[in-house]
């Protein structure tokens, strides 16, 4: 099977079963099942994409696509605050740090390692579906009240509320101030890493290379 | 739509997100699902929060999850090159140096 019509077979199944999730959306909830439907197949599609295609760059960018879907259902689910920083961090911050490693990785022009890929998928898909069987069928999830969903006051802000969460005493200041020390902690140690010479990390070269 | 839905989308990524783990031998596969892994535990949290008491408990760990993965992917990212200036590979196949 040539190289062509694989990626075919790959982006028609995935376009099919993308219809096949916003019609399901559409036919469960409406406008809203639509929205669920459209985030649903950006992120699965988008991280199916990354784990198919072979070149670093794309996947990066279908990774893109998996976030941005992320960043929808953080919508979705009321957390807008949540939802702009998925945006700021994932997709600016952290998909620019992995488009950085394109330098470093050739493209794999190899041969696509398909029986890998559909067995791997069947697997690890396989044993995730059997244990989640397993929890819906013992798990009762104490879901305290319907969400208010028609709430007169319209859709409330929760940047407001995470911001006094984060710096009221009795709440998360001290995991706020942690993450400043994790956060500050963990840049300065990448950079002075990263910054090292190649001729200090070679293993000839003495004490102080590894 | 339900917290089931959510669950489900959830336990995809994370299946998607191990599989690219295990399948690709390549380090930036490596780093790309642990983000996917992460960001489904993120949904989780995200959802449980809000269809439980709509409190703050799963959006500040959703946070603190996206603040440990940028801290995450900054050092890993600089291992990555220590380990190409080392191997100049970025297969975790061959970093074997402590087979010697």
């Amino acid at each position: 099977m040539d190289e062509l019509l694989r990626q075919r077979i790959f982006y028609g199944a995935l376009a099919l079963l993308t219809l096949a999730g916003l019609g399901m959306g559409l036919a469960a909830a409406g406008a809203p099942g639509l929205a669920f439907g459209l985030f649903a197949s950006l992120t699965l599609g988008g991280s199916l994409v990354c784990v198919w295609e072979r070149s670093v760059v794309r996947s990066a960018f279908a990774l893109m696509a998996t976030f941005l879907g992320i960043a929808g259902f953080f919508v979705l689910l009321e957390s807008d605050f949540l939802a702009m920083a998925q945006v700021l961090i994932y997709v600016g911050a952290i998909l620019a740090l992995i488009l950085f490693g394109v330098m470093l990785s050739p493209p794999d022009l190899g041969e696509r390692k398909l029986s890998r890929v559909l067995g791997g998928l069947l697997l690890v898909g396989g044993a995730v579906a059997w244990v989640g069987t397993k929890v819906a069928a013992t798990a009762a999830w104490a879901v305290a009240s319907p969400p208010p969903a028609g709430d007169v006051r319209g859709p409330i802000s929760s940047a407001e509320r995470i911001g006094v969460g984060f710096l009221a005493a009795d709440q998360y200041v001290v995991a706020f101030e942690l993450a400043a020390v994790v956060l500050t902690v963990a840049l300065v140690a990448a950079v002075y890493i990263a910054r090292r010479k190649r001729a200090d990390i070679q293993p000839d070269s003495g004490q102080e290379g590894l | 739509m339900g917290l089931g839905a959510y669950v489900a989308v959830s336990a995809a990524l994370f299946a998607i997100g191990i599989v690219a783990i295990i399948v690709r031998r390549n380090v930036f596969y490596i780093l790309m699902g642990i983000e996917m892994i992460l960001n489904a535990a993120n949904i989780n949290f995200v959802a449980f929060n809000r269809f439980g008491d709509n409190g703050l408990d799963g959006r500040m760990f959703a946070i603190f999850t996206i603040i440990l993965a940028a801290a995450e992917a900054a050092v890993a990212l600089a291992i990555v090159l220590n380990v190409f200036y080392l191997f100049d590979s970025v297969k975790p196949t061959e970093a074997d140096l402590l087979r010697e």
